[in-house]
């Protein structure tokens, strides 16, 4: 499952060119989630690591390659893996070259491997290889001011890495026997100090990748000025790491710090309404939509930081439905982008009248981020209000506003650009088809058949997550 | 009837799957048929129920477990006992004429595909409303009414107006609805379940600070504010009247607007232990009751002055619902459904004929070309202002007289709001219906009754108007046996206790004798100054000091927009121009650029001269020993 996509880019890298390389890096794409299909039907989830991979990679300084899927794991690689053939997808009628495809799928297999490694420099390698291919991918194909703002977003968030990586290192120091297996990291015993410190440089780390209020300013540009494609991946899968990090690493690793929490989820809670807030007067799609993620994002963290079972959970389902949301609307304002050449509200409208079908996926799809019952998002958003009012009743009141100021920018973006008359002179609106159908279709199939019947996922997780708690 | 409550609630959603997802390629009296069967096939069904709901069966189904992490565990149950199973007739029942009523008034719009499916799924959201057994499931019915409304508001969406009407009844209802959330996590972190007998069952063994009732109950009253469009969250339901009038028939007067009075209604346990709230709630109502009758008075919109009375009406229900009338309060919402939905129904036959035309200053003299829609508005103008023995005159009759029980002076302000009632809806029907016709000439010739298929739910409405009000006849009339719904409603917790006051039989006929005299007063007065001096409401221009304000809505959305939305607005620009790009992300480009400054210093060290090297490793190993030394 793994190693499939990274066979398929070598394979797409060399022999493939055009039209071709699409086809492939579909079908790699395809059997990559045929396979975690297979692999989906065959989990025990009883919270243990299976199908492990253990091998002596630099045995000297107890650094091994060491992978396992337990149901954390298997969800996010599950959500990997499902997101990645739409992406192909929805590059479909672009001319990309077989590098775009190839750095995609390579990007494919890093991400599996930061969210099943087991060994924090296995880890960290696999952190670190997911940043390059995205890098080009943005770099090469992006907008305008590509070149300035990936640079800015690599800096930044290779420094993260690097603070991170300190912090992995002085725990390293501490084990008996030194190796970075994650088991005897969770074991390391810190005094008071040291904890915040390591704990500070895992937060920074992953508060940069998610990112949270106020290590964002990075997103909204490198979202804005990445091909469609990286911030899909950037904003579906990607900035899961950041979220994923905290709950694997950081937390068990250092549960000395958890006083710390509470300064932490107040910046996460204050990133959800000050993100909002912004949100509510921008212009152009993409931005609008990328300061949504920065509010959802905080929601999902402070989830996280309640450290207990319903925060957790709804933090896990959430990452899955932000991923299908999130994607299912850079794939929404690349659409209209494509036909009508701008991406700014004032500049669109009545779209609806011409494209009944898009109006009603574009709805679904929107209804999932304003978290209307019998969608995904209201699963998410129930447990991780929920979580938060047992948790810290002022966080739980502060994050609701939340559904109130989603409705508020969702719906300005749905009434400006779908409702209304066309503006003069705009081109026609032609109603998709083909691969944008599919692609949409399947987005929004889920969004409500997740919404209808959440418990497969959470039962997925939820032993993983006892056994996280534990280690409180 | 294990089977038949779930079918009950699936025939609405497959009406909206047929309708949504192949409406569009069949004819349209396929389409209307079959949204309508579906709706009289529920209502069938409810029928059947309500035959089976005796003093104490009460049926629940669990469909199946939609959510279970840690103890926190909710099925998707459904409950049905006397109180949900009137609801349901009420939906299904009114939903049905409506429906009806809409092939009709919606046959040459494009969209009629559309509207049916909303319509039904509308249906589907407010059985599941009302149907679901804990707090939860009650939230999704509570959510997607909201959303069949903003669907339904913006049903045109070409006009801009129309989609920001919509969008603001959404936000509003959101507002209310997060005060509700917050309000279903207290009650499990309370109750250990958000199940209603649950809930109930464990109240009486539960000592628990009157603290801890009062805010649970506000929070849930705090969302039935704004479903329901009480101050301050009201100004949503006039707006909302850009929809078809199906629509504001269906949802914005007859069902989704009292789903507030029904969870009031369906947690009266709890309310009954929370004074403080039952004083806010009975303030907010009358308040309400008295402001948007008031505003009413001035509207020249037809469906504008039907809608300020909806709210006003609402008002009056939760009057009752404070002073604990909790019967009361279910009668008056049942009679209102069948006149509110009549009247709006007729206002929609007016607007029909006249070729779209809303300002009652342009109508007049419509009595001889619309019979039909005349005599069944006559039945729904009397009804709601209370003339004797119409539904309107019983279930005003008693609230007035629960208030008067709790106190005199409440009561005088509440007869002062339906006595408003009376003025604004007789000036209504009189600008209306008598006079002289003051449209265009083609609005003249375009004039005529509506078909068959939209009259004949107005004649059914008007019935029930005229006679609903045989459900709850006053004590003193009829003895114990008038009293049906009393009886009805007597083996379900929390609404035994429905009569709190207890009024001698003399106080209980000097006070329906002035509520009587009030309305045929009015009625006198507004007849002499409409119909004989034919006086005219002023153009928009000429109104003057009071009288503009309430012309102009008290300027509420004016004051709203200059002391929430502007400045929002004005902190979003300044947070994205200011804290966002230049503070958080200035610090951060600052870094970088002292990062590259102090490279260019470095770089000057690194010239490639080994000698300097060489300098700068003898001065390291000074500094270490030396160092060293002084540690």
């Amino acid at each position: 499952m793994l190693i499939l996509p990274l066979l398929g880019a070598f394979v797409i890298a060399v022999f493939f060119r055009g039209a071709n390389a699409r086809h492939a890096a579909l079908f790699t794409a395809l059997a990559t989630l045929a396979t975690t299909v297979g692999y989906l039907v065959n989990f025990t989830a009883d919270g243990s690591f299976q199908w492990a991979v253990d091998l002596p990679w630099i045995p000297q300084a107890g650094i091994r390659f060491k992978l396992g899927f337990d149901g954390i794991g298997m969800l996010l690689v599950g959500l990997t893996n499902l997101l990645l053939p739409i992406i192909v997808l929805s590059t479909y009628d672009k001319e990309y070259k077989g590098g775009y495809y190839a750095l995609v799928l390579i990007m494919q297999t890093a991400l599996q491997g930061v969210f099943t490694a087991l060994d924090g420099i296995t880890f960290y390698v696999f952190w670190e290889l997911a940043l390059i291919p995205i890098y080009f991918i943005s770099a090469t194909w992006g907008g305008v001011r590509r070149i300035g703002v990936t640079l800015k977003f690599f800096i930044y968030t290779f420094a993260g890495s690097v603070l991170m990586l300190l912090s992995l290192l002085y725990l390293y120091g501490k084990t008996p026997d030194q190796s970075f297996d994650w088991q005897q990291l969770v074991a390391v015993q810190l005094n008071a100090t040291e904890a915040i410190w390591v704990a500070l440089g895992f937060f920074v780390a992953f508060a940069i990748k998610m990112p949270l209020f106020p290590f964002h300013t990075w997103q909204p540009d490198t979202y804005t000025e990445s091909p469609t494609g990286g911030t899909m991946l950037l904003s579906g899968i990607m900035l899961k790491m950041g979220i994923y990090g905290l709950m694997r690493w950081m937390l068990p690793l250092v549960p000395e710090a958890v006083h710390l929490n509470s300064i932490f989820m107040a910046l996460a809670v204050t990133g959800i309404l000050y993100a909002s807030v912004i949100a509510m007067r921008l212009q152009d799609i993409k931005r609008i939509i990328a300061y949504s993620s920065i509010a959802h994002v905080g929601l999902i963290a402070a989830g996280v930081l309640t450290f207990e079972t319903t925060g957790m959970q709804g933090a896990l389902i959430q990452m899955l439905n932000h991923g299908i949301n999130v994607v299912g609307l850079f794939l929404i304002s690349d659409i209209i982008e494509k036909r009508m050449h701008t991406r700014r509200l004032a500049e669109l409208g009545g779209i609806a009248r011409q494209a009944p079908v898009f109006a009603v996926l574009f709805m679904i799809i929107m209804l999932g981020t304003v978290a209307v019952p019998f969608t995904n998002g209201f699963v998410g958003e129930l447990l991780l209000l929920k979580g938060l009012y047992a948790h810290q009743l002022w966080a739980a009141v502060v994050a609701g506003f939340t559904i109130i100021l989603c409705a508020v920018y969702m719906l300005r973006i749905y009434q400006f650009a779908m409702l209304g008359e066309a503006k003069e002179g705009a081109p026609v609106f032609a109603d998709i088809r083909g691969v944008e159908l599919w692609a949409l279709g399947v987005l929004s199939v889920l969004v409500i058949v997740i919404g209808l019947f959440p418990q497969p996922i959470l039962d997925l997780t939820a032993a993983s997550v006892e056994n996280l708690i534990k280690l409180k | 009837m294990q089977q038949l409550i779930p079918t009950i609630l699936l025939l609405p959603l497959l009406g909206f799957l047929f309708s949504g997802l192949l409406g569009g390629r069949l004819p349209k009296t396929v389409v209307g048929a079959v949204a309508s069967l579906a709706v009289l096939g529920a209502f069938f069904g409810s029928l059947y129920a309500f035959g089976q709901t005796g003093p104490q069966p009460q049926w629940t189904v669990k469909v199946f477990q939609w959510v279970a992490v840690g103890d926190f565990q909710i099925d998707f149950g459904l409950l049905v006992d006397r109180l949900s199973v009137w609801m349901m007739l009420i939906i299904t029942g009114i939903g049905f004429l409506i429906h009806v009523y809409a092939i009709g008034y919606m046959h040459s719009d494009p969209g009629f595909a559309r509207f049916f499916a909303y319509l039904n799924l509308f249906i589907f959201f407010m059985l599941l409303l009302v149907m679901a057994d804990n707090y939860l499931i009650m939230f999704f019915g509570w959510e997607g009414v909201g959303l069949c409304s903003y669907l339904l508001i913006g049903f045109w969406f070409q006009n801009e107006s129309y989609g920001k009407a919509a969008r603001k009844a959404f936000i509003m209802n959101r507002i209310g609805d997060l005060g509700l959330l917050i309000g279903i996590f207290m009650l499990f972190q309370l109750f250990g379940s958000l199940n209603y007998q649950d809930i109930f069952s464990r109240l009486p063994a539960m000592r628990m600070a009157e603290g801890a009732l009062t805010v649970v109950t506000l929070l849930l009253f705090i969302g039935a504010i704004g479903k329901s469009a009480q101050i301050p969250l009201y100004t949503w339901l006039p707006d909302a009247m850009a929809g078809p009038t199906p629509v504001s028939a269906l949802i914005h007067a007859a069902t989704m607007v009292t789903a507030g009075i029904y969870l009031l209604v369906r947690s009266s346990l709890l309310f009954q232990l929370a004074p403080v709230t039952l004083d806010i709630v009975t303030y907010v109502g009358l308040a309400t009751a008295l402001f948007a009758a008031f505003i009413g008075l001035r509207q020249n919109d037809i469906k504008k002055v039907l809608a300020y009375s909806t709210v006003s009406q609402l008002g009056l229900m939760f009057l009752a619902l404070g002073v604990g009338a909790y019967t009361s309060a279910m009668f008056h919402l049942t009679t209102h459904a069948f006149f509110k939905a009549l009247l709006f129904l007729g206002a929609g036959s007016v607007i029909h004929a006249m070729g779209g035309e809303q300002d009652i200053r342009r109508m007049g003299g419509l009595r001889a070309a619309l019979p039909v829609t005349y005599w069944t508005f006559v039945a729904g103008t009397l009804a709601i202002i209370g003339f004797p023995l119409l539904s309107g005159f019983f279930s005003k009759d008693e609230i007035l007289a629960q208030v008067f029980a709790h106190s005199p002076i409440l009561w005088g302000l509440a007869l002062l709001s339906s006595a408003v009632t009376a003025v604004y809806m007789m000036r209504l029907f009189f600008l209306t219906f008598f006079g002289d016709f003051r449209g265009t000439p083609e609005q003249r010739g375009h004039l005529h009754e509506s078909p068959a298929v939209m009259t004949w739910p107005l004649i059914a409405l008007a019935i029930l108007s005229v006679t609903g009000g045989v459900l709850q006849i006053p004590a003193f009339l009829a003895g114990e046996k008038g009293q049906w719904l009393s009886h009805w409603y007597q083996t379900l917790p929390g609404l035994a206790g429905g009569h709190v006051g207890h009024l001698s039989h003399t106080a209980e006929w000097v006070l329906m004798g002035t509520t009587t005299l009030v309305v045929l007063a009015v009625m006198w007065g507004s007849y002499r100054a409409y119909v004989i001096r034919k006086k005219l409401p002023l153009a928009d221009t000429q109104v003057r000091g009071i009288e503009l304000w309430a012309a102009q809505k008290f300027y509420i959305d004016e004051l709203y927009d200059a002391i929430l939305v502007r400045p929002l607005e004005k902190l979003s620009g300044i947070l994205y121009h200011i804290a966002d790009n230049r503070v958080i992300d200035g610090s951060v480009n600052l870094i970088g650029v002292v990062m590259t400054r102090l490279s260019q210093f470095f770089r000057l060290v690194q010239n490639g001269n080994t000698s300097y090297y060489l300098f700068g490793m003898v001065l390291g190993l000074i500094l270490i020993l030396l160092l060293n030394y002084v540690i």
